[in-house]
């Protein structure tokens, strides 16, 4: 026997997609769907757990997935959202069957797709771990001996006879993710779990899913699109693409394989995006009907030198007269690390009407490092309401120019999220 | 190695799994635990209700059944008669309703961990036991107020229970398994409860019914439990003849709950 722990075996897994509603134009029919509803209805919920060869309404979310982990492994797996990363990790923690193929695991497994499963308002800080602690499989002798290191661990101590309704959002978390670190499985599933709580709270996280990852033969399935802590915790990656395996390796090339600009150009692609009314993002009265992304020249590009500048040129349609519009775009680098936040606010003065708006905004030469950028925008009024949630809107690559604007860096991948050219001087003193 | 899982498509029939069930013991306490803490948080009288709806019940009943219809009793006092019948069944019928429920209103439990999932209607029957138990105290107390003796009819009270049990969990699995799918469960199941409350016999005698029918009727298990509740706390001979005919059912039941249930659980996660 081999010393493989979990071996997935050809896993596919099939959901169903919901079918359309269709309406009748006229009253008679109109009446008549009415008549007929139930009967539709039940044949639509019936048809929610049993599946034909001949139906068309079905969706893949996994296809034919292998791969084989050995003990002590810790696999990133990778992929954008609706790769079928969730669904791999529903199947290999039982929540729900493969539709064909496998899966053998050896050892004991806990599953943490959500931190704090099972909390309920009304009981105390102290019996939700309990609660928690049950349902993700540990026993209650086990509980009651880690209990003093748990509640230490969440820093919640003082309010653990507390009912979990009058903790903020923070407790909650910090107390769930106490409960989800004392497990002490032979194998750990995780999902996006350490992208919760606040900065001081994830680096604690991560610190403590560290030293899980490194525990004793430990074998470790993680999911995330945090690329700097998949890079930190794992050794081996799978990228998972529209449900299958694109590529299984060593996390660095996995990541390498994933990110934008090493994908084929499959986002790098975009440099202008056109909504139509209904799927524009944003809401009410703010909505992102174009964008594009350009050089100097106006031509809508995903490459560009360091030595020019980046356009970004945005066209906001606004429903009614706005006041303290604030739009904002982050600038991220490739392993999802905000390198700034830029913001309209002390541009836009006071009012918008309405009407169809366009915002430029420039991001400055000679100041971008050779490597892959993301652009992040989000648009609301402070305090007020939020327009326009965080959105990866477009991804580009600088390279350095081979022409004489950027005489200062010659060749070669300097280190460092930017480069800015910075002026240097000398003076003899002496 | 010990512990290999291999997970694969479920296909047909597959009876429960009581060791696996048995590892998740801890896990049942505690969701047991949690449904009595829930239901009685942040209430004045918290546990007291317990008492209160059935003894209102059973007043309710007295005058309007007792007093005004005059329906017979057999001699029994009323509020005595109807207080052993009422008891088992707002255990009956508060069970049905929360283990209907119970895989809807934790579907987020569901989509996120696996563990068996027959312990959340199995958490919701062990958790109404509380009220039921508390409110035993109401019948010493009638037993006492009336004066009545009872005699060694008690000693197959326990069965009865299980009778109860099986039948409240069959039917609890069934339906929080229907409900996933066809939520109209929980829509129908509210009247439904109140209407075949007048196909036991609460507020009557069976004595009512008449013998074309009796078969018939003894078929429904909680026909069986009332009638054995009563001639158990009040010193009469077992009517064998209305309990054992529920009592196949109550089993069929349970073991059909059982099957569809563990059928129907791997669909859970995906359409909950």
């Amino acid at each position: 026997m081999s010393d493989s722990v979990i071996i997935a075996d050809n896993i596919s897994k099939r959901y169903r997609l919901g079918l359309e509603e269709k309406g009748d134009k006229t009253l008679a029919g109109q009446f008549m769907n009415m008549v007929k509803a139930p009967f539709q209805n039940f044949k639509r919920l019936t048809s929610l757990s049993k599946f034909r060869a001949d139906d068309d309404s079905v969706f893949w979310a996994l296809k034919d997935i292998n791969f084989e982990l050995k003990k002590g492994e810790v696999l990133g797996i990778i992929g954008k959202n609706g790769a079928g990363k969730s669904t791999l990790l529903k199947i290999l923690s039982r929540i729900t069957d493969p539709t064909t193929g496998t899966v053998k695991i050896r050892g004991r497994v806990a599953s943490l797709l959500e931190v704090g499963t099972g909390f309920h308002p009304e009981l105390t800080g102290l019996e939700n771990v309990y609660m928690n602690g049950t349902i993700l499989g540990m026993r209650r002798k086990e509980i009651d001996k880690k209990f003093a290191e748990i509640v230490a661990f969440s820093g919640v101590e003082k309010f653990i006879n507390t009912p979990v309704k009058f903790y903020s959002s923070g407790m909650k978390v910090r107390l769930g993710f106490a409960v989800a670190a004392h497990l002490d499985p032979e194998i750990l599933i995780v999902d996006e779990v350490l992208s919760v709580g606040d900065a001081e709270f994830q680096k604690k996280a991560m610190g403590k899913m560290k030293e899980v990852t490194t525990g004793e033969g430990r074998t470790v399935l993680f999911v995330s699109h945090n690329m700097r802590a998949v890079k930190r915790l794992c050794k081996r990656g799978i990228v998972l693409s529209n449900g299958s395996v694109a590529f299984d390796g060593g996390i660095e090339e996995a990541v390498n394989f994933y990110l934008p600009g090493n994908d084929e150009g499959e986002t790098l692609d975009t440099a202008v995006v056109e909504w139509d009314e209904e799927t524009a993002p944003g809401q009410g009265e703010v909505r992102l009907i174009k964008a594009f992304i350009s050089g100097n020249d106006a031509l809508p590009r995903n490459t560009f030198s360091t030595s020019e500048a980046v356009n970004i040129q945005l066209f906001l349609k606004i429903g009614s007269t706005l006041r303290n519009l604030r739009v904002n775009l982050q600038l991220l680098d490739d392993e999802e690390n905000i390198i700034f936040t830029t913001t309209s606010q002390n541009f836009v003065q006071g009012i918008l009407v309405e009407g169809i708006h366009q915002a430029m905004v420039q991001i400055p030469p000679d100041l971008l490092n050779e490597r892959n950028y993301n652009i992040r925008l989000s648009a609301g009024i402070q305090g007020v309401q939020n327009y326009i949630l965080p959105f990866s809107l477009f991804s580009f690559k600088m390279s350095f120019a081979d022409n004489a604007s950027a005489p200062l860096h010659v060749s070669g991948k300097w280190p460092g999220v930017v480069a800015p050219v910075l002026e240097w001087r000398f003076t003899q003193v002496n | 190695m010990d512990n290999v899982i291999i997970i694969k498509p479920g296909k047909g029939w597959v009876f429960v799994n009581v060791k696996e069930l048995w590892l998740y013991r801890d896990l049942l306490y505690f969701l047991t635990m949690r449904g009595i803490k829930a239901k009685y948080a942040q209430s004045v009288l918290g546990i007291g209700w317990a008492i209160i709806q059935p003894v209102v019940t059973m007043l309710v009943f007295t005058i309007i059944f007792g007093r005004v219809a005059k329906v017979s009793s057999d001699g029994i006092p009323y509020a005595l008669f109807s207080f052993l019948g009422v008891w088992p069944w707002t255990y009956f019928s508060g069970t049905l309703t929360e283990s209907a429920n119970s895989l809807i209103t934790n579907a987020s439990i569901i989509t996120k961990v696996y563990f068996p999932r027959l312990v959340l209607p199995l958490a919701s029957v062990f958790s109404r036991l509380l009220d039921f138990i508390i409110a035993f105290v109401i019948v010493i107390v009638l037993l006492i107020y009336y004066q009545v003796m009872p005699g060694f009819s008690l000693v197959w009270l326990p069965l009865l229970i299980i009778q109860l049990l099986l039948t409240s969990l069959g039917l609890g699995m069934t339906l929080s398994a229907m409900a996933v799918q066809y939520r109209d469960v929980k829509h129908a199941l509210t009247f439904m409860v109140q209407i075949l409350m007048y196909a036991a016999p609460v507020v009557y005698s069976t004595t009512a019914v008449p013998a074309a029918y009796r078969f018939w009727f003894s078929l429904n298990p909680m026909v069986g439990v009332i009638e054995g509740f009563r001639a158990s706390f009040l010193d009469k001979p077992m009517p064998w003849a209305w309990i054992w005919p529920g009592s196949m059912v109550a089993l069929l039941l349970f073991v059909f709950g059982a099957l569809y249930f563990r059928k129907m659980e791997r669909f859970f996660a995906d359409v909950a």
